[in-house]
């Protein structure tokens, strides 16, 4: 333990998670907080009010330049082509086989400049993987360890944001993304998350990133909001139905299975474009469903039985504090996919029925 | 309250035993909850059941992980809590009340003698926390 702790990052928020008294993880290379109060605390506020969270771990990519825009097209899934600047959009890096690299945020700040957020874990394979299609008419940095990123998630956080920055950040639409300042530093702000709330991400140099997590709690009295470990941001995620990142994706699942062929433009060229499409023509074996679980708590690994045998298996699986159950997500058999087929969980030895449901789990009230 | 009551049993495992003439009353420790996190779920062996020393009596799962509990004496299973299965969060909130997990007939009184005192107890958690944190 204390010889792995030696080799961890920190972010520049480290000594504020310790003074906060926060529960530390390795996650990615980092010591990162998993929870502050408790996961159930910070899930449940942030849902009812807001919560900060550190995710500068979180990897940035820079692409600059006339070709910037055609290069992220080719990398990413979606339609990267059709952003406007200060518009964002999520995607997948794909390989050419059509299975999953990563998923990613693609903003495009300005005219000839995108930003590319990729997963902690995946931020050296995602280099390599870009440079391997990057071309000529395109710089690209990786700026992820000069990069923080702090962010404020929930029903009351643009009230919270909007007097601590200069741009208006009421007036930003969804999946918008501007330049601007928080707490008097340059920082580029964007409507983004991976909760279900409305929220905001916002990238600043690793120097300004005490001065913006220092303001924004200090919001924490009168508002109830509260420092949000990844133990919450897990739970909220999944409630949500967002992927993770080597759970429900990556090198050996494609977009289709996964229930991401919305992230897919298949009227255009892109890496494992072809492969997709064959797959999607073809009607995949498996699917990605929701579960809820009666008598136990699934978790990632755990198998999935049909009649007895095992079909499938949990990708992510935990409490949901908003929804009150006990809720997973799993690959099943697309035969066992409908909403309300029964399934068990095989759980310590025991099969545990649970139910294929609608997802997501949790959608915010209008 | 005391995060050690005086007037319990220990294993190092972090259950408490509370003996009253041949019947023990077995739950989890105030550390214990405190390193798990919120308990989101109870398994509990049933009424009649029998309970081995140091052989697994059940699951706490957190929202995190699940966590064995282990028998800190043997015997038969005379009741389980219904409400902590009902509600968990009684694990977190009163561990050594009306979070209990289990009451269990003693096979053998002897084995108390190989449980923690409260001293031992606290030492022995003073030493985890100082050695491993998390």
């Amino acid at each position: 333990m204390a010889t792995a702790a030696a080799t961890l990052r920190r972010t520049p928020l480290y000594e504020r998670h310790a003074a906060l008294g926060a529960k530390t993880v390795a996650f990615a290379g980092f010591e990162m907080p998993i929870q502050y109060a408790g996961i159930v605390a910070e899930h449940r506020a942030v849902r009812g009010s807001a919560g900060v969270f550190d995710l500068s771990h979180m990897g940035e990519f820079q692409f600059t330049g006339p070709g910037a825009g055609a290069v992220v097209d080719r990398l990413v899934s979606s339609d990267v082509a059709g952003l406007a600047p200060g518009q964002a959009r999520y995607g997948l890096l794909c390989n050419e086989r059509g299975t999953i690299v990563d998923d990613v945020i693609v903003y495009r700040v300005a005219d000839r400049e995108y930003l590319m957020v990729v997963n902690a874990a995946n931020v050296a394979k995602d280099r390599a993987h870009v440079l391997a299609h990057l071309g000529k008419d395109a710089a690209f940095e990786d700026r992820s360890l000069g990069t923080a990123l702090v962010a404020i998630q929930g029903p009351r956080a643009a009230e919270i944001l909007a007097p601590r920055a200069e741009a208006d950040v009421r007036g930003l639409p969804s999946f918008g993304v501007t330049r601007s300042r928080v707490a008097g530093a340059a920082a580029t702000i964007a409507r983004t998350g991976y909760t279900g709330e409305d929220g905001f991400e916002i990238f600043v140099a690793n120097d300004a990133a005490t001065r913006v997590w220092d303001a924004l709690l200090a919001a924490r009295g009168d508002a109830g909001i509260v420092p949000v470990g990844l133990g919450a941001r897990d739970t909220l995620r999944l409630e949500a139905r967002y992927s993770l990142y080597g759970n429900e994706i990556d090198e050996t699942t494609d977009p289709i299975e996964a229930g991401l062929a919305w992230t897919c433009k298949l009227d255009k060229s892109f890496v494992g474009r072809d492969a997709i499409a064959a797959r999607k023509a073809q009607g995949p074996g498996r699917r990605i469903v929701g579960l809820v679980v009666e008598g136990g708590v699934a978790r990632h690994g755990h198998e999935v039985a049909s009649d007895g045998r095992v079909v499938g298996r949990v990708t992510s699986g935990t409490y949901g504090p908003t929804v009150e159950k006990n809720i997973a997500l799993a690959y099943v058999p697309t035969g066992l996919s409908k909403v309300g087929t029964t399934v068990a969980v095989r759980i310590r030895g025991r099969d545990v029925p649970a139910t294929v449901v609608r997802t997501p789990f949790y959608r915010r009230p209008e | 309250m005391s995060t050690v009551p005086d007037d319990l049993w220990y294993s190092k495992e972090h259950e408490w035993v509370r003996a009253e003439g041949d019947v023990a009353t077995i739950g989890i420790t105030h550390f214990a909850q405190e390193q798990l996190g919120d308990v989101v779920f109870v398994e509990l062996p049933e009424k009649g059941a029998t309970v081995r020393q140091s052989a697994s009596l059940g699951v706490v799962e957190s929202v995190k992980a699940a966590s064995d509990i282990y028998a800190p004496i043997s015997g038969e299973v005379m009741e389980r809590n219904v409400k902590v299965i009902e509600s968990p969060e009684l694990v977190n909130s009163a561990p050594y009340g009306d979070g209990w997990m289990v009451k269990v007939r003693l096979a053998d009184k002897g084995e108390l003698r190989q449980l923690l005192s409260p001293a031992d107890y606290r030492s022995h958690i003073g030493e985890t926390a100082g050695a491993g944190g998390d």
